[in-house]
């Protein structure tokens, strides 16, 4: 029982958090209602997204929300459906980059001298190898990219920023007296970094995070724009491709590329949002003091004198 | 010349805090003569460095002063708008900080930051800054080699002297520390304060001083004020505060001393803590601390009364009336 | 000897300085030798620079030593440090701000230094002595004091739980690293007291390293005072302080503030110096260059220590050995 104290705190902190801050607030709606949409798409969409079976070409209405495509598919139903791997690659790479990024990062901080040298040196070069096209090379040479080795190639090349961010940050915690304290009472090296160096870091992780989800919505949707995904599977980028491959704008079909262009915007911005609210919380200085909110403040005190 | 430089009356500052505004400054009254030094002592949280940033008129937000008057030279500072401001900051008035490190940027070198002060308070050319520059680090025994230095290369105690050296560039009447020493070893606090007293005997400034130590300032300051959770409680010459201390927060801070020649007795310090400064009691603000505490003390607030030159906070000192 | 809790031998501790190609070596510490016996307080006094924080981190299994020899109750320490070793001679750090976890409750560490210093605890046994541990420094009630985050504590309180912590793995010996600089004048004589009693009810030993000559003469029975790395004389407290030899330690007890006493003049008040960075150093004394009676023989030949009485002894040439 006394092990979900610390959980349900944690909960309640974060919802304190997310009520102060609206951009939080905002990015977080999103994003649990993407999530929802992603993992329970049938909830949402009663059509089969893949069956070509409807009118093709049909413009907006009840029983085609946003039209079909050119094959007679229904472009709501694939929106709805193409959410899961949207939201899912981004998830998935986001966390697997952060566990590497921390591990590499954080190991690299607290045991110093060659392990360090030659962890950065690592963490450097991959960081500077040009990532786009690396990426487009992999998967070109693999013909159609699974899913995970989709995942595979955006968390090699998505890492090592966030390596860098988290070794710096930890360097300047290593030689807190309390990680000293935790040292010579006789703690092992792992106690002392997972309970007594990671928790502290936890918005820089956090906000690492949600960076690097958002690297990999728009790289995974990049890549799946031109071609390089299974254009077999249902998602955003590849209705993108498709969309693109048939002309959808010029032929009176723009929903069917601006809805997925429109989602894939959508859920970048919840992203992004939620990540610069964790900036903030890492960062007070970059907390934003509303002028008129101080004047407001400063003339209430000013009456209590 | 005549008249006191500074006058501070009936000061008040608060914080504004989630729960409510605090009170860190409290109705302070203060006279500061031409080129006197006046000590300001008290723990941390007393609201000493607050009361210091409110003369600089350097308070931020969350803190203001919300009452009470701050004259320098017969002219309201809290009047003037911040262009006005400017032309009495570092001119008539300068400030030490606390920490060095802290307040000298460190990437300039000491001698772009010396010329930095001087040109945004002047209109000297070139030369004379640079002659001002190296005058003022001689002042404070620094080689003038040193002008091209980055602070980290210097010791902690020549970084000090230089924010001292900086403070002086525009030979102001008035220079305000706050705890300039803390960071320093024994000597070179010693050699701090000597350099510092005899800077003022030259150059006539008053000495506006701050700090949780009174040993530091025992023999330096003229007078001494003892504050106490945002009030003043205790103000004399200085040797008559050591002496004679009348509050009992004052004997309390006297027997927190370890002497380091004088007898070898047990000390017990002053329990407990200092009250909350959101919503404060009634009374007195040290009577729940207090070992010589009256009914009187928790009802009512002492004011500060003084006879000759001692000002004291005290029901017991000066006994209140009876109706 | 044989009945001293810690025995350090010709201790040295070198750091490399200067870029990767450098061979330049700062010498924090060299040759000190001392003895804390049983039951109680020896002071180091230095400034900063002087080396009492390097002498605290070796001890404390930081650092290893350069050269020399530790003996703690009759072992000598090699290499890396035990468990056991590390309960039995605790730390106490200076920053009562930087030495707790800020994220975590005030009894996490307690508790964890119970678990793994006294293995015959259970559960709850732990909890009752961490309660008993920091009722014992003053911190009451002590079950709500465990429960409380680090920011809800004053730095006062902050210290005395140091001490707690240190308490809990049942040590014969504290190494308190300036346990009372960061705190206001105030609150520092509660702190010292608990240092005493800890001395004079559980019979623990202290290392108490620190600046302040006038807190060092308040609760140790013995001083050590180092300069540059090396010791520049100790004794019992009151030999030290009445009758300073080293002209180092009467530079000390002439800047040293007592507000009690009127202001001393003396040749010292000049004294602009500090304590030097000791790189690749030579032989020598290395106070000579702030010495006022420096001789020839300062700047070539290192000082031995000079015996004054049984327990009184300076590194000096200009002191004559009685």
């Amino acid at each position: 029982m006394s092990r979900l104290r610390p959980l349900t705190r944690a909960l309640l902190g974060a919802w304190r958090f997310l009520r102060r801050d609206k951009k939080a607030l905002v990015g977080s709606i999103i994003l649990l209602v993407l999530l929802v949409v992603a993992t329970f798409p049938s909830w949402f969409a009663h059509d089969n997204p893949a069956a070509e079976i409807y009118t093709p070409g049909a413009g907006l209405s009840w029983h085609h929300l946003l039209g079909t495509t050119s094959f007679g598919q229904d472009v709501y139903s694939q929106l709805i459906y193409g959410a899961r791997q949207s939201v899912f690659i981004a998830l998935i790479v986001g966390a697997f980059c952060t566990v590497v990024s921390v591990a590499v990062g954080i190991t690299a901080a607290y045991s110093g001298g060659l392990i360090d040298d030659t962890l950065s040196l690592v963490t450097d070069v991959v960081l500077v190898i040009p990532t786009f096209p690396l990426i487009i090379v992999i998967t070109a040479y693999v013909k159609s990219a699974s899913f995970w080795l989709l995942v595979a190639v955006l968390v090699f090349t998505g890492w090592s920023y966030g390596a860098r961010q988290l070794r710096v940050q930890a360097l300047s915690l290593r030689n807190r007296d309390y990680l000293l304290a935790a040292r010579a009472r006789g703690e092992s090296s792992w106690y002392v970094i997972t309970v007594e160096l990671i928790p502290p870091m936890t918005s820089l992780i956090v906000a690492n995070f949600l960076s690097a989800a958002l690297y990999a919505v728009l790289a995974a949707s990049a890549l799946q724009f031109i071609g390089l995904g299974n254009i077999n599977t249902e998602s955003w980028g590849t209705m993108l491709y498709w969309a693109e491959n048939n002309e959808a704008l010029q032929t009176g079909l723009p929903l069917w590329a601006l809805a997925p262009g429109l989602a894939i915007a959508l859920l970048g911005s919840a992203l992004a949002l939620l990540n610069y609210a964790f900036d903030e919380v890492a960062n007070p200085a970059l907390r934003p003091v509303s002028v008129k909110k101080m004047k407001k403040r400063m003339r209430k005190l000013g009456a209590s004198a | 010349m005549s008249g006191p430089i500074l006058q501070v009356r009936d000061l008040m500052v608060e914080y504004a805090t989630p729960t409510g505004p605090a009170q860190a400054v409290h109705g302070v009254n203060l006279d500061l003569a031409q080129g006197e030094f006046l000590a300001i002592v008290g723990e941390s949280g007393c609201g000493k460095s607050t009361l210091l940033f409110a003369i600089a008129q350097l308070l931020t937000y969350p803190a203001s002063v919300v009452g009470g008057s701050i004259t320098f030279n017969g002219v309201d500072l809290q009047s003037l708008k911040e262009e006005e401001l400017r032309q009495y900051r570092w001119r008539d008035i300068s400030v030490v900080m606390q920490s060095a490190m802290n307040a000298l940027n460190p990437t300039l070198s000491v001698g772009a930051q010396l010329a930095d002060a001087c040109r945004a308070h002047t209109d000297w050319d070139d030369k004379r800054v640079a002659q001002r520059s190296e005058e003022v680090l001689s002042m404070v025994s620094i080689d003038k080699v040193h002008l091209k230095s980055y602070p980290f290369q210097l010791s902690g105690g020549m970084r000090q002297r230089a924010m001292i050296a900086m403070a002086l560039l525009l030979e102001p009447k008035l220079v305000i520390m706050d705890e300039p020493t803390s960071a320093l070893d024994v000597v070179a606090q010693r050699s701090l304060m000597r350099q510092v007293e005899a800077l003022r005997k030259e150059l006539g400034f008053s000495v506006l001083f701050v700090t949780h130590d009174m040993s530091v300032v025992s023999h330096f300051s003229d007078r001494l004020a003892v504050m106490y959770a945002g009030e003043v409680v205790e103000l004399d010459t200085t040797r008559e505060v050591f002496d004679h201390p009348q509050h009992p927060y004052s004997q309390g801070l006297m027997d927190a001393f370890p002497s380091l020649l004088g007898d070898a007795r047990a000390l017990t310090g002053i329990p407990g803590t200092p009250p909350a400064l959101v919503n404060p009691p009634p009374g007195c603000l040290f009577a729940a601390r207090c070992t010589h505490v009256m009914d009187v003390c928790r009802e009512l607030r002492p004011e500060l009364i003084t006879k000759g030159t001692r000002a004291v906070r005290c029901h017991l000192v000066n006994p209140p009336e009876r109706s | 000897m044989s009945d001293a809790v810690l025995h350090v031998h010709d201790l040295s501790r070198y750091f490399r300085v200067g870029g990767l190609r450098s061979h330049g070596q700062l010498h924090a510490l060299d040759d000190v030798s001392f003895e804390v016996a049983a039951g109680e307080i020896v002071a180091l006094v230095g400034e900063s620079g002087s080396g009492k924080s390097t002498i605290a981190r070796v001890l404390a299994g930081l650092y290893e030593p350069t050269h020399g020899t530790i003996t703690f109750e009759g072992e000598a320490l090699k290499g890396r440090m035990s468990r056991k070793v590390r309960g039995r001679m605790p730390m106490v750090f200076q920053d009562p701000f930087g030495s707790i976890n800020p994220v975590l409750r005030v009894g996490h560490s307690l508790l964890r230094s119970l678990k793994l210093h006294r293995p015959e605890l259970d559960r709850e046994g732990r909890q009752r002595e961490a309660v008993a541990l920091v009722e014992r420094v003053g911190l009451t009630p002590g079950e709500e004091a465990l429960r409380r985050y680090p920011h809800q504590l004053s730095g006062g309180q902050r210290q005395r739980l140091g001490f707690a912590q240190a308490l809990a793995s049942n040590p014969s010996l504290i190494l308190a690293d300036e346990p009372v600089s960061m705190l206001d004048v105030s609150i520092r004589i509660g702190l010292l007291n608990v240092m005493k009693t800890l001395r004079d009810h559980e019979g623990v030993s202290l290392l108490y390293i620190t600046h302040d000559l006038a807190s060092a003469r308040y609760v140790a029975n013995r001083m050590i005072v180092l300069y540059a790395g090396r010791i520049a004389e100790e004794g019992l407290t009151d030999e030290v302080i009445r009758n300073p030899q080293h002209p180092y330690t009467q530079l000390l007890m002439s800047t040293a503030p007592d507000p009690r006493l009127p202001l001393a003049d003396i040749e010292g008040e000049r004294d602009l110096g500090e304590p030097p960075k000791v790189i690749d150093p030579g032989p020598g004394c290395r106070f000579a260059p702030r010495c006022p009676l420096a001789m020839d023989v300062c700047r070539t030949t290192t000082p031995t220590m000079v015996t004054l009485s049984a327990t009184h002894r300076a590194a000096c040439f200009a002191v004559k050995a009685t």
